[in-house]
C-alpha cells in the first residue's frame, strides 16, 4: 500500500475535529502510536509512519523523535522509502542535529547509485542541508557527477555545488574549471545551474572573477541566441524565449562588465539590442528589461546607452501595474545616487506615487522623494512630504519624520522656514519622533535669537490647542519658561501677537502639569518652565511659589526633587534667584551629543557668549551646581544637590545621564586640571641657545621626552633643528617640532617630543646634535645626556 | 537566494512549508503566522511584493506572493533574486501543480502534502531556481513515481490493477482469442474510463 493512503486517513482525521484542542488530542495519539512503531525492529508501514510525522510538523507540533528513523529509511534500498527519508532530513535535520552527520556515508553511496532519480534524491538533500563537513567530504563526489552524467543530474549537481560553495568558499577553485566548461552546455536547466555557479564564485573571489571575463564573448553569444531566436515551445513564457535564463545572463554579465571597460565594452551592442526588442507587454518582458536597465547602470556604458536604461525605466513608472512601478522605484533608488539629475527628471511621478493606495508603493516613494531632496526643490519637496506624513501609514510615520528633519537640517532655506517646518512634524507626528528631535530643536531654536518671539508665539499656541503630543509640549514649555516675557510684552514682529496675561501662561503650564497626557519627562519640563518665570513675570510670583511647593509633595521623585529644590530657591536663596534662572546662553553645537565627563571642560573652552544682546553667562561656583540641576532637563535622577552644597561639578554633572547640552553652563567651573609640568632640566646652554629636557610619563619601558629650546640672544634663529642618537637596543622616535625658527630674546620656544622604548632597561643615555643658523652662519653641536631627570608626575 | 516557500490559506492554516535556511520549529511556525498577517491585510488590487517581516530577515528580505482562490502563495527571497522573475515561478509552479493533479485545488494539496513537496522539489533546489520548464518537471516526476510504483510490489497491486485497466484501450482488443481449441468471444464491453 503506497504510504499516502494511511496517510490520508490521519489527515481526514485531524482536519475532523472540530477545536483545537480535539486536535492536539487526535495529534498527541497518533505521534504515540508512531513512536511505538519506530521502536519496533523492522516494519513494513516505516514510510507511512515518517509521511504522517512530516505532515504533523508541518502543522506546528514537535516531531524530533523521527530523525533516527529518517537516518535509518535512507539507508533502505528501496526508493520509495529512501524518497520519505529523504525528505524527513530535510524538514527535520540540520546542521546542528548529531544524527545529520550520520546520513554522510549514505549519501555518499547514493550519490554513485545507478538509478539517477537516487542520485537526485541525495544531491536534492545535500543541497538543502548540508553542513561544512560533508560538504567538504562530498565535494569529489560532486565534481566528477558536473562532469561526466546525464544532463539532469548534472542540472542537480551545479547547484549542489552551489551551496557548497556558500558553506565552504575555499571548495570554489575546485569547481571553477567545471563550471566554466558547463558553459557550452544547450540544456537551458544546466546552463542556468552553471551560471548561478559562476556567479556564486564569482562574487566570492576576485581571481576568478578575473578569470571569468574571458567568459564574456561566450555569454554575449548565448544571450544573443536567446533574444533573436524565434518561438521555442520548451521555454518561450509569455512570448520571451526563456526569461529566467536571460536574467540570470544579466545579472552575470553585471558582475563581470562592474568597473572593467573591456568587458563593458563588449556587452554594449548586446544590452542595446535586448533593450530595444524585448516587449514589455507582459511581466516576463518587463523583468528582462529591468535587469537590462540595472546591468547598463552598474558597468561604465556608453552614455547613449544610460539614457535609454533610465527612460526605460521613466516609462515603468508611468505603467498602470502596481508591480513595474513598485520595481522601477527599487531600481531608481538604486542609481539615485549616481545619475541624480537622469532621476530627477521624474521628480513629479514620484512625489505622485505618494499617494498612492498600496502601502509598498508609498514606502519606496518616500524612500525615493527623501533621497531626491535638493536645495532647489525644498520647498516643493517639503510641502508634498508634509502632506504625506499627515496621511501615510502609521509604519511608516517615524521614518518619513527623521527623513524630513534630516532634509529640512541639510537643506533649510531660512532658519524660521525650519523652525515653521519642525513644528508642523511635531503638531501631526509628533507620537513618533524620535527622543534626540526635542533638544535638536531647543538647541536650533536657541540658535536663532531673532526668532524667540516669534516662535514662543506660535509655540504657545500650539500648547494651548492641543497638549497630547509630547515632544511638542516638552519644546512649547521649554521656550514659554524661557522666552515668556517676550509673549507678555504682547509685541512680535513677524506674527501676529497674543495678548496673553501671565495668569494665562501659568494656566497654560498648570494644565500640563496635571494632565494624564503628560509624561513625567514633560512634566519636569512644566516644572521647570513655571520656575524660571518667577524672574520673568512681576505680579503672580505667590501662585508660582504655590505651585512648587504643591509638587514637594509629588509621588513621583524627581518632580519631588526638583519642587524642593526650587522652594529652598524661594526660601533661603532668594538672592541668588535672578542670576540661577537667567537665560541661556547660545549652544555650542560640537558639544551636542558627548557625554559630561569628558566635553565639559573641552566644549566650554570654545564657547564665548558670543551675543551681546544675551545676558552674561552665570560665573559664580555656587550656584553653578544648581544651574546644571535645572538645565538638567533631560536628565534622570541627580543627585541631590542643595543650594548652599557647593559640591564640585564634577559631581553634579556625573548625575546627568542625558542632558549633555544644557550642562555647559556648568562645565564652565570645571577648571581643567592641566597636567602637572615636570622638572625641566637645562642640558645644554651656549651662545644664547638653551636646550631644557623633561620626562613624563614613565610606562615600564617607554618614555616621553620634551625637549624645550630658548633663544636669548639678541638675534633671531631659524632652521633649528634636532638630531637624536640612543644606545642599541633603545629604540627612538622623534616627533615633528612645533617649529624651526627662535625669535630672540626667549620670546617663543620650539619643543619637540621624543618617545623612548627601552626593553631591556639599559641605562639610558641620548646624543643631540643641535644644528641652526644665526646671524648667516650654520652652527652646529653635540651635546650628550647621561642622567634623564625623574619624571615630575 | 529563496529562503523559504510558504502555502497557506485564507485562514492562515500552512499547507506547505518549506524552509531553506535553518530555524528552529517555533520560529517556524511564527513566521508562518507573521507572514500570514502581513499578506492578508493586503488588498487586491495592491502590488505583490511586501517587505519581509522582522522574524525571516526584515528589510533585506522580501516578500512574493501570489493569491489563487484561497490560497496564498509566497516566497521569501532575498535581494539576489529578480523579483518579477520570483512572481513568474510561482505560476509556473501553479501551472505544473494543475497539470500534475488534474485542476488541482486545496483539498489536493492537502492529502498528497508529500507529491507537492517531490513536486518543488524538482523546481528549487537548495534555495535556487533549478528548472523553470514546465514539461520537463512533470517528466520528472511521472518517471519518479513510476519507479515508486514498481517497488510497491504485492501491496500495490490493487493500484496497479486499477490504473492499468484504466489505461486499457478497449476498443483494441482482439474479438476472438483462440488458444487450441478453446475460442473465446470477448463481449463488446463500453469503454471504461
Amino acid at each position: 500500500m503506497s504510504p499516502t493512503v494511511r496517510l490520508q486517513e490521519m489527515i481526514r482525521v485531524i482536519r475532523s475535529a472540530r477545536t483545537q484542542g480535539e486536535e492536539r488530542g487526535v495529534i498527541q495519539r497518533e505521534c504515540a502510536a508512531i513512536r511505538a512503531q519506530f521502536r519496533q525492529a523492522d516494519n513494513g508501514g516505516r514510510s507511512h509512519n515518517l509521511a504522517k510525522l512530516l505532515y504533523v510538523h508541518m502543522l506546528g507540533y514537535p516531531a524530533h523523535f523521527g530523525q533516527m528513523e529518517c537516518v535509518r529509511l535512507i539507508a533502505s534500498p528501496r526508493y520509495n522509502e529512501k524518497r520519505v527519508g529523504y525528505l524527513g532530513a530535510m524538514m527535520l535535520l540540520d546542521e546542528n542535529q548529531d544524527a545529520s552527520l550520520l546520513i554522510t556515508n549514505s549519501i555518499k553511496n547514493d550519490l554513485a547509485h545507478s538509478s539517477q532519480y537516487v542520485q537526485s534524491l541525495a544531491l536534492c538533500t545535500l543541497a538543502c542541508m548540508g553542513s561544512a563537513e560533508m560538504c567538504r567530504d562530498l565535494a569529489p563526489e560532486i565534481d566528477r557527477l558536473l562532469r561526466a552524467s546525464s544532463s539532469y543530474i548534472k542540472k542537480k549537481a551545479t547547484l549542489c555545488a552551489v551551496h557548497i560553495v556558500r558553506k565552504v568558499p575555499e571548495l570554489g577553485e575546485l569547481f571553477t574549471p567545471a563550471a566554466r566548461a558547463l558553459l557550452a552546455e544547450k540544456n537551458h536547466g544546466v546552463l542556468h545551474g552553471a551560471i548561478i555557479l559562476i556567479t556564486e564564485l564569482c562574487e566570492r573571489n576576485t581571481q576568478t572573477l578575473v578569470q571569468f571575463r574571458e567568459a564574456v564573448p561566450e555569454l554575449v553569444h548565448i544571450m544573443r541566441g536567446l533574444v533573436t531566436s524565434g518561438y521555442s515551445p520548451e521555454h518561450t513564457v509569455a512570448g520571451i524565449s526563456d526569461p529566467f535564463l536571460q536574467v540570470r545572463i544579466l545579472r552575470l554579465l553585471r558582475i563581470l562588465g562592474r568597473n572593467n571597460d573591456t568587458a563593458s565594452d563588449a556587452m554594449n551592442d548586446l544590452l542595446a539590442q535586448v533593450a530595444t526588442n524585448t516587449d514589455s507587454s507582459k511581466t516576463a518582458g518587463s523583468a528582462v528589461l529591468y535587469e537590462t536597465v540595472l546591468t547598463v547602470m552598474d558597468i561604465k556604458s556608453e552614455s547613449g546607452l544610460r539614457v535609454l536604461a533610465v527612460n526605460i525605466l521613466g516609462r515603468f513608472l508611468l505603467n498602470n501595474d502596481r508591480n513595474i512601478r513598485y520595481i522601477s522605484m527599487t531600481s531608481l533608488q538604486k542609481i539615485v545616487m549616481t545619475d541624480h539629475n537622469a532621476v530627477q527628471r521624474h521628480r513629479g511621478t514620484i512625489v505622485d506615487c505618494l499617494k498612492d493606495q498600496d502601502a509598498s508603493v508609498k514606502r519606496r516613494a518616500l524612500e525615493l522623494s527623501l533621497a531626491l531632496v535638493s536645495a532647489i526643490n525644498i520647498r516643493s519637496m517639503m510641502k508634498e512630504l508634509l502632506l504625506f506624513l499627515s496621511t501615510c501609514p502609521p509604519e511608516l510615520k517615524s521614518h518619513a519624520a527623521s527623513g524630513i528633519f534630516n532634509a529640512a537640517e541639510r537643506y533649510a532655506p531660512s532658519q524660521r522656514w525650519h523652525i515653521d517646518t519642525i513644528l508642523h512634524v511635531l503638531t501631526t507626528a509628533g507620537g513618533d519622533v524620535r527622543d534626540e528631535t526635542v533638544p535638536n530643536l531647543i538647541q536650533l531654536i536657541t540658535n536663532t535669537s531673532q526668532l524667540h518671539c516669534y516662535t514662543v508665539h506660535k509655540l504657545y499656541r500650539a500648547l494651548v490647542a492641543d497638549i497630547s503630543q509630547q515632544p511638542l509640549v516638552q519644546v512649547a514649555c521649554w521656550c514659554i519658561g524661557e522666552y515668556g516675557d517676550s509673549l507678555l510684552r504682547g509685541e512680535c514682529e513677524e506674527t501676529e501677537p497674543v495678548q496673553v496675561t501671565e495668569d494665562d501662561i501659568l494656566d497654560a503650564l498648570e494644565t500640563v502639569l496635571q494632565s494624564h497626557m503628560s509624561s513625567p519627562a514633560t512634566r519636569g519640563f512644566a516644572l521647570t518652565a513655571t520656575m524660571k518665570l518667577s524672574t520673568r513675570i512681576t505680579e503672580n510670583v505667590d501662585r508660582i511659589r504655590s505651585i512648587v511647593s504643591i509638587y514637594g509633595s509629588c509621588i513621583d521623585v524627581e518632580l519631588q526633587q526638583r519642587a524642593v529644590e526650587y522652594n529652598a530657591l524661594f526660601k533661603k536663596y532668594d538672592h541668588m534667584r535672578a542670576a540661577v534662572l537667567e537665560k541661556m546662553p547660545v549652544m555650542d553645537r560640537s558639544s551636542s551629543g558627548q557625554t559630561n565627563g569628558e566635553s565639559g571642560g573641552g566644549g566650554v573652552q570654545e564657547l564665548e557668549p558670543t551675543k551681546p544682546k544675551q545676558p552674561e553667562v552665570v560665573v559664580a561656583p555656587q550656584p553653578a551646581s544648581q544651574v546644571c540641576d535645572l538645565l538638567d532637563l533631560l536628565s534622570g535622577p541627580d543627585e541631590p544637590s542643595l543650594p548652599g552644597t557647593t559640591l564640585g561639578p564634577a559631581s553634579s554633572m556625573t548625575g546627568s545621564a542625558g542632558g549633555d547640552l544644557l550642562d555647559l553652563l556648568g562645565g564652565l567651573e570645571l577648571t581643567p586640571t592641566l597636567p602637572t609640568v615636570p622638572a625641566a632640566v637645562t642640558v645644554y646652554e651656549k651662545s644664547g641657545v638653551c636646550l631644557k629636557l623633561s620626562c613624563e610619563r614613565p610606562l615600564d619601558a617607554s618614555q616621553t621626552i620634551t625637549l624645550t629650546a630658548t633663544n636669548a640672544s639678541d638675534h633671531d634663529i631659524t632652521a633649528f633643528t634636532l638630531q637624536a642618537a640612543v644606545p642599541k637596543n633603545v629604540q627612538l622616535q622623534m616627533k615633528a617640532p612645533s617649529g624651526d625658527a627662535l625669535p630672540a630674546r626667549s620670546s617663543a620656544s620650539v619643543t619637540q617630543t621624543v618617545l623612548l622604548h627601552n626593553p631591556n632597561k639599559v641605562s639610558l643615555k641620548m646624543r643631540v646634535r643641535l644644528s641652526y643658523i644665526s646671524q648667516g652662519s650654520t652652527v652646529q653641536d653635540t651635546v650628550q645626556i647621561d642622567s634623564f631627570p625623574s619624571p615630575g608626575l | 537566494m529563496i529562503k523559504a516557500i510558504l502555502i497557506f490559506n485564507n485562514h492562515g492554516k500552512p499547507r506547505l512549508s518549506k524552509f531553506y535556511e535553518h530555524y528552529s520549529e517555533d520560529t517556524e511556525q511564527q513566521i508562518i503566522r507573521e507572514t500570514f498577517h502581513l499578506v492578508s491585510k493586503r488588498d487586491e488590487n495592491v502590488c505583490n511584493f511586501l517587505e519581509g517581516g522582522m522574524l525571516i530577515g526584515g528589510s533585506e528580505n522580501k516578500l512574493i506572493y501570489r493569491h489563487y482562490a484561497t490560497l496564498y502563495f509566497v516566497f521569501c527571497v532575498d535581494s539576489s533574486e529578480s523579483e518579477l522573475g520570483i512572481l513568474d515561478l510561482i505560476q509556473v509552479f501553479v501551472e505544473t501543480l494543475d497539470k500534475c493533479f488534474e485542476n488541482v485545488c486545496e483539498l489536493d494539496l492537502i492529502f498528497h502534502v508529500d507529491k507537492v513537496h517531490n513536486i518543488l522539489a524538482e523546481m528549487v533546489m537548495g534555495g535556487m531556481v533549478l528548472e523553470t520548464n514546465m514539461n520537463e518537471i512533470i517528466m520528472q516526476v511521472d518517471a519518479q513515481n513510476k519507479m515508486e510504483k514498481s517497488e510497491a510490489g504485492i501491496a500495490g497491486a490493487p493500484a496497479r490493477a486499477v490504473s492499468a485497466v484504466k489505461n486499457m484501450n478497449l476498443p483494441e482488443m482482439p474479438r476472438n482469442i483462440n488458444i487450441g481449441d478453446i475460442s473465446i468471444k470477448v463481449p463488446n464491453l463500453p469503454s471504461f474510463k
